[in-house]
């Protein structure tokens, strides 16, 4: 599956998708890749953030169990939580389903829209990713 | 098959004893005393009825829960080769200790008997507590140890309650990291969250064992512990330990060893020597104890001296009475004089006794912990002695490795060294699609338990084996050649190998579902 050009991704195997990037409300929606959900296997909980928690790049934002194990989410970009997708609590699998689309986990208010700018830089392209995802073992 | 509640017919229970005559036993007061029981715990009709209990007559009560158990597989019926878990083979001698009367029939309030001189009815229990402390201390080198945890999990919780209280006493509040290896028990970050740590992953190096210049770099005034288990899931011994020890330490911080793979190492070598300043021990695996099933467990939490005033009361003490008593030596066959010892219980951090004792974490479970299960594990020390729990090591290490060398012929072995008491083959060179649950599911086929799958994360698919030391030559050469043969039947037969098991009275359940919309309640229809 071909992973969507308009956003970032980790190493970790997280996707943010910044929206009104340069005014001043800008958002970040995160979820995890297909390569990540294809890993997991089948998902059976999410434990979402709670709206008002702030998180750091590369921290902790979420927890998704599958079959065969439990994975902390990190966020790819700093931010305050101001939504979780509710409907993974009763309809995990969604993330296995659209992982891009109705899978998303957070939307997160960016405060400082140049420190989003740095933290950007350290995530990888669309194209950057699939490369990464045939170099890396996993 | 059927669930005992819908074996149930009315009346059928079988009654052994006659119906009572009137005014022999108070009858009426035990029912009203029942009646009231029922109605306190929310029941308002307080009929008797409306518990609902099964009946069964005795015969069929027995036939229904053997033949659950024939469906099982367990150690009683099969090779468990579960990696991480030590499923060993739990010796009857345990059972015959922790049944003598004097231990099974103790209540736990005993302790408290007599006013007067308390624990006087109780010195022989709190002698085995005592001695049991001892010889874990010698078996581990470390000081100082409790035996309340119920669990690993409990004991790693115990652990880094000591460690904080310890910063705190001395007043590095800033420390408040734990650091884990990525190929540590989820167990380890779990412990650490619960006690308020941020948790930081070191990632391991290409032999799999720690990375010590990626462990230097994360290490600052913020780092509390190290938790490392040694040696690690991969069933390899971190070498360099002493020095990940020192580096640790030049940080300020502590380093925990996590315990759970200490049946590679009993008698020969000593977590306390290597450095670790606290540990945790599994009794349920490396002691023999019953595992699994609820156990239930027990993981004793050991400290070096710097951190003992800070583990859970009440400690026993031992002293002299100042008397003298006669004993009849079991050596010498000759009666011997000897000093008399009491055993006390010191609860308060103020005690007199203990007057260092004010930095104590409190009470992490009720009593002494599962005690039946401290008596298992002390009659396995005591049964074994120092040599015999030294070979056991040997032999744990050496069915291990029998196994390791005769399957990396024909799975891949990612770390191909000489290994401990366990080791982990990855997916790899399985073809055809065929994955490694499946040849888990396969196993069931052939009689053998599965390993333990998909732990540690950091291998692909990992198959990981532990024979332990309890395992004679032929079990481990029929599971070998069942791997083999199913190695065999990926290549040949594919479909055989992903749609077992075909023999067990369930094929594949719907793990999913099951996880989704567990259904664990029935309701009489």
């Amino acid at each position: 599956m071909d992973n969507p050009d308009d956003r970032k991704y980790t190493k970790e195997h997280e996707w943010v998708k910044v929206e009104n990037k340069e005014g001043m409300n800008a958002t970040a929606t995160v979820g995890i890749t297909f390569h990540a959900q294809e890993l997991l296997t089948d998902i059976v909980f999410v434990e979402l953030p709670k709206a008002g928690k702030k998180v750091e790049q590369f921290k902790q934002l979420a927890v998704v169990e599958s079959v065969k194990s439990v994975s902390d989410v990190f966020s790819p970009v700093s931010g305050e939580v101001t939504a979780a997708n509710n409907e993974l609590t009763s309809n995990p699998e969604l993330i296995n389903k659209d992982p891009y689309n109705a899978g998303w986990i957070a939307k997160l208010k960016i405060e400082d829209n140049a420190k989003l700018n740095n933290e950007l830089n350290n995530l990888m392209s669309a194209e950057q990713y699939g490369e990464y995802l045939k170099t890396a073992a996993h | 098959m059927q669930l005992i509640f819908e074996i149930s017919k009315p009346g059928s229970a079988t009654r052994m004893l006659p119906d009572l005559e009137e005014g022999i036993i108070k009858i009426d007061l035990a029912k009203s005393a029942l009646k009231e029981f029922v109605q306190s715990s929310g029941n308002s009709s307080g009929t008797l009825s409306t518990l609902d209990l099964p009946e069964v007559p005795e015969n069929e009560i027995i036939r229904h829960y053997v033949a659950l158990s024939r469906r099982n597989i367990g150690i009683d019926t099969a090779f468990y080769p579960l990696g991480s878990c030590t499923m060993k083979y739990n010796p009857k001698i345990n059972e015959d200790t922790a049944r003598l009367e004097g231990f099974a029939m103790l209540h736990p309030m005993q302790i408290f008997t007599d006013q007067h001189t308390p624990q006087d009815h109780v010195q022989g229990v709190l002698q085995l507590i005592y001695e049991l402390e001892k010889d874990l201390c010698e078996i581990t080198g470390m000081d100082a140890a409790t035996l309340q945890p119920a669990a690993g999990a409990h004991g790693e919780m115990t652990g880094l309650m000591i460690a904080k209280k310890y910063f705190h006493d001395r007043k590095e509040f800033q420390r408040k990291k734990v650091l884990i290896p990525d190929s540590a028990h989820g167990t380890n970050p779990a412990s650490a969250a619960i006690c308020n740590f941020e948790i930081v992953t070191i990632k391991s190096n290409n032999q799999g064992l720690v990375d010590i210049e990626n462990l230097r770099k994360n290490l600052n005034e913020q780092s509390a512990v190290f938790m490392i288990t040694n040696p690690n899931t991969l069933g390899l011994f971190e070498k360099n330990i002493v020095e990940i020890c020192n580096v640790v330490h030049e940080a300020g911080a502590l380093v925990y060893c996590d315990g759970a793979n200490m049946n590679a190492m009993v008698g020969i070598t000593k977590p306390g020597e290597m450095g670790f300043d606290m540990m945790h021990l599994n009794l349920h695996k490396t002691f023999s104890t019953p595992h699994g099933g609820g156990g239930p467990g027990a993981g004793p939490c050991l400290v070096k001296e710097h951190l003992k005033n800070c583990l859970p009361m009440p400690r026993i003490l031992k002293e002299e009475t100042g008397e003298i008593g006669v004993e009849y030596d079991n050596y010498t066959r000759k009666e011997i004089m000897s000093k008399r010892y009491r055993y006390i219980l010191v609860y308060t951090p103020y005690d007199s006794n203990l007057a260092a004792h004010s930095s104590s974490i409190g009470r992490v479970k009720a009593f002494f912990g599962n005690f039946g299960i401290l008596v298992r594990a002390y009659t396995y020390i005591k049964a074994h002695g120092a040599s015999g729990l030294r070979k056991n090591t040997e032999y744990a290490v050496l069915h291990a490795n029998y196994l390791r060398v005769i399957l990396q012929e024909h799975y891949d072995l990612p770390h191909k060294v000489v290994c401990k008491h366990e080791f982990v083959l990855s997916d790899k060179d399985i073809p055809n699609g065929v994955t490694t649950l499946d040849i888990a599911k396969r196993l069931l086929d052939y009689g053998q338990h599965a390993p333990t799958i998909y732990f540690p994360m950091i291998v692909h698919g990992s198959i990981m084996i532990e024979p332990t030391e309890t395992e004679s030559l032929d079990r481990l050469n029929e599971f070998a050649a069942a791997m083999i043969k199913i190695k065999e039947e990926a290549v040949s037969d594919p479909e055989l190998v992903k749609k077992a098991p075909h023999t067990t009275v369930v094929g594949r359940l719907d793990a999913v579902a099951a996880a989704r919309k567990p259904n664990v309640k029935w309701k009489r229809e």
